[in-house]
């Protein structure tokens, strides 16, 4: 009598706990849902593109890939313009300062700064966001030359949309 | 389960996994740690700097793995009153948090030369960073009553509530733009790192793993032991010869320092 009655508080506090558990994870899952803009890092050229004209004093980050070949330094020396891009949707940006070591062309970028009314993104500051592939130099020569390059290529662009 | 809950046998237990464990985790970090600092390849972006990865991502993972440890420990604790969840749950507490800073440390480490800055309220760093003052604050939450088992109740509620984070940290993301990359190793279509990278990142892995179980057993079994001396000075003992067992006021010793 009293063994099965402290085995069913045992499975009492199972639900309850499990019950719990649930409505815990639910209300997080909700906050996290309402608060979306908030909790993003940045905005893809794409989101931009879809809230512009956006307001010029409202501090922003974006961020995706510096487009191959659009890297270009300004007569005085310290001031860079490259275009964002995720293959969709690109943004200008021009930056005065120092990039960062991995800032290459065709790796992912996020910059921090806000839009001029002429629809160019001026940054105050760059960082550079590697993708998740590791491998040789060796390895990564051999796939740009067997043409699997492309599809790491894709999948980052896709990755910066998110 | 239940059958190792009994602390006689999970002694019994931890002394026939002790050699292995300490024999594991000397060997697999020995390995790992030769191939990851001198033998593996630099990356094709990051140069030498990949290095840090060997440490850092493990202990991402022993952070995480930890948590989930303790959290399922804190359950068994209030659901079944196992006493000896309770002490599992206590003893990973401490672990788990100083592989979530070493995974922290590694990471700023990493950031500032690759990314250009040390740290970024990112969804995955932010979570990251929830996760160690979880840790901290059932450490803090379990030592706050003068009565263990209302602290172990408070604690495990803690942990219970904090596993909703593991999830966050984990899908953090794909779930937001962050600038932390995406999953390389646990992710759909299979690791994203070379082979002659990976295998030293699951050895370290498993020597991490080692590692914990090394110091949780140490760490149980102190705390057994010191439940058997409290025992054993409350019970008949103390009676015959108080002497032996509690500390006595000594007047000698107490002035000799003045």
């Amino acid at each position: 009598m009293s063994l099965s009655r402290a085995k069913s508080r045992k499975r009492q506090r199972l639900y309850l706990i499990g019950a719990a558990l649930l409505a815990a994870g639910g209300a997080a899952a909700l906050g996290l849902t309402a608060f979306r803009d908030s909790v993003v890092f940045f905005f893809s050229p794409t989101e931009l593109a879809e809230q512009s004209p956006m307001d010029p004093d409202r501090r922003l980050r974006i961020g995706g890939l510096v487009e191959e070949g659009s890297l270009q330094k300004l007569e005085n020396g310290s001031t860079v313009t490259f275009t964002v891009t995720d293959m969709q949707h690109d943004v200008q940006v021009s930056y005065t300062g120092i990039l960062p070591d991995l800032f290459r062309e065709g790796q992912g970028v996020v910059a921090e700064g806000h839009m001029n009314p002429k629809g160019q993104f001026v940054a105050q500051e760059v960082l550079a966001k590697h993708d998740e592939n590791y491998m040789p130099r060796e390895v990564a020569d051999a796939l740009k030359k067997s043409g699997h390059w492309e599809e790491i290529e894709k999948q980052n662009a896709k990755n910066m949309r998110n | 389960m239940h059958r190792f809950a009994k602390p006689s046998v999970f002694l019994r237990l931890a002394s026939a996994v002790m050699p292995w464990a300490v024999g594991i985790t000397v060997l697999t970090l020995a390995v790992g740690l030769y191939l990851a600092l001198v033998a593996s390849p630099a990356d094709y972006q990051q140069g030498d700097t990949v290095r840090i990865m060997y440490i850092h991502v493990p202990a991402a993972w022993m952070g995480l793995f930890c948590y989930v440890g303790m959290a399922i420990c804190g359950a068994m604790s209030l659901i079944w009153k196992h006493p000896l969840a309770d002490i599992a749950a206590r003893a990973t507490a401490p672990i788990g948090a100083t592989f979530t800073a070493l995974c922290l440390i590694t990471g700023s480490l990493w950031g500032e030369p690759m990314w250009g800055t040390w740290w970024v309220w990112d969804a995955r760093l932010t979570s990251m960073l929830i996760l160690l003052f979880l840790y901290l604050g059932y450490m803090a939450l379990v030592n706050a009553f003068d009565d263990p088992e209302r602290g172990s109740k408070a604690g495990s509620a803690l942990a219970l509530v904090g596993v909703i984070n593991v999830p966050i940290v984990k899908f953090s993301v794909d779930w937001w733009n962050t600038l932390h990359q995406p999953a390389s190793v646990a992710r759909m279509g299979g690791p994203s790192i070379d082979p002659s990278m990976l295998w030293p990142l699951f050895l370290i892995a498993i020597g991490f793993t080692g590692y914990y179980v090394i110091v949780l057993i140490l760490r149980i079994r102190l705390e057994l032991n010191e439940r058997r001396i409290r025992a054993l000075q409350l019970s008949g003992i103390g009676e015959d010869a108080p002497g032996s067992v509690q500390p006595v006021y000594n007047p000698e010793q107490a002035g000799a320092g003045e």
